[in-house]
């Protein structure tokens, strides 16, 4: 018997790889600027999301949203109520979505035609270790972290916060009863990625959400 | 189960199998792989993972050696790419600046395969004519 080592220097992803930047053209020329929405369990995600349909579509802008979850399709009954398309995805425990499963879920969506969108979201499954790896093709990808949860989760999740080009901070209006370090986090999500754009927000009472549709007009001129 | 190494075990499996393919009678004694400090690979799991993905397959028995690669980034006061150590502090290792260029740490890949071939048949020496 003879041993040799073939070199192969091949992407494990190789594929998701391929198939999202194939997505990432698509929309680029669709003119659709497409977000993917990554947190823990919890965070506020949807409801973030859904009050950012709303304050959309209340602008004249067309947005719509495909949603992630291990089972049901509450969040996208949720999120539907803000009067936007959105549809569901489920990855029957597959702990994150892939670029194949948004390429599926966007054919056959009668109500969304990408060229007629401004803003498609991409709300990820709750985790914030797996999505982490996986490529949709989206040009922003959006860290949510809830003042319930502690000021190190980036430290304790360097791969998804440092993979990502915005951070959302969720329901501050509970701040104060939670103890929540507001200095901590800052310092903490700059540590991991240094320079990141950060939004403080509540859904509930609308805090911060000005500089957050501020940043999503900018972005779709960029 | 809720672990994405299985689906980067599968990735893996059917990556490997196509390129084994090329070299017929050969057995995959090992696979090779170069894994970032930043790509979420957890290498426990990943072996665990390795085993189910690989039962049943002509991979069932391969070894998976996971070379790790610590994060570099690159400081623009410095002019230098500096390995950090960990991965709590994206921070130039010489002055102590925050640094957002990531050079080294995303890595997800395959980088060889180690195939046991059988020897090769030599053919019959030819008769010396008398």
């Amino acid at each position: 018997m003879t041993t040799r080592i073939v070199e192969l220097r091949r992407g494990i992803l190789k594929k998701n790889d391929e198939l999202a930047a194939g997505l990432r053209t698509r929309f680029a020329s669709a003119g659709v600027l497409v977000l993917n929405l990554v947190s823990s369990p919890g965070t506020g995600k949807t409801a973030f999301l859904e009050r950012t349909l709303r304050e959309l579509r209340a602008r004249g802008a067309q947005a719509a949203a495909l949603v992630g979850d291990l089972e049901t399709d509450n969040d996208a009954r949720r999120l539907a109520a803000s009067g936007a398309p959105v549809r569901q995805i489920n990855t029957h425990g597959i702990c994150h979505l892939d670029a194949e499963m948004i390429a599926k879920h966007l054919e056959g969506w009668e109500q969304v035609s990408l060229a007629g969108l401004n803003y498609l979201f991409i709300e990820n499954v709750g985790n914030l270790v797996c999505p982490s790896s996986y490529d949709l093709g989206e040009r922003i990808r959006v860290v949510l972290l809830s003042v319930t949860e502690g000021e190190d989760k980036p430290l304790k999740y360097p791969g998804l916060f440092n993979s990502a080009d915005a951070a959302v901070i969720t329901k501050i209006d509970i701040a104060e009863p939670c103890g929540f370090d507001r200095e901590l986090a800052l310092k903490n999500i700059n540590e991991i990625r240094p320079g990141i754009r950060i939004f403080e927000t509540s859904a509930k009472t609308g805090a911060g959400m000005e500089a957050w549709l501020a940043y999503l007009a900018e972005q779709t001129k960029a | 189960m809720t672990m994405h190494e299985l689906s980067i075990a599968a990735s893996i499996v059917e990556s490997v199998t196509e390129a084994a393919s090329a070299h017929p009678g050969a057995r995959v004694k090992e696979v090779r792989l170069r894994v970032g400090a930043l790509a979420s690979v957890v290498e426990d799991s990943l072996k665990f993972c390795w085993g189910l993905a690989t039962e049943g397959t002509p991979l069932a028995g391969a070894a998976l050696a996971i070379n790790t690669l610590p994060v570099i980034v690159h400081c623009d006061a410095c002019g230098i790419d500096a390995e950090i150590a960990g991965v709590q502090s994206f921070r130039c290792p010489k002055c102590g600046e925050l640094a957002a260029d990531l050079r080294q740490g995303r890595e997800l890949e395959i980088e060889s395969i180690e195939l046991e071939e059988p020897d090769p048949v030599l053919p019959n020496p030819v008769e010396e004519q008398a």
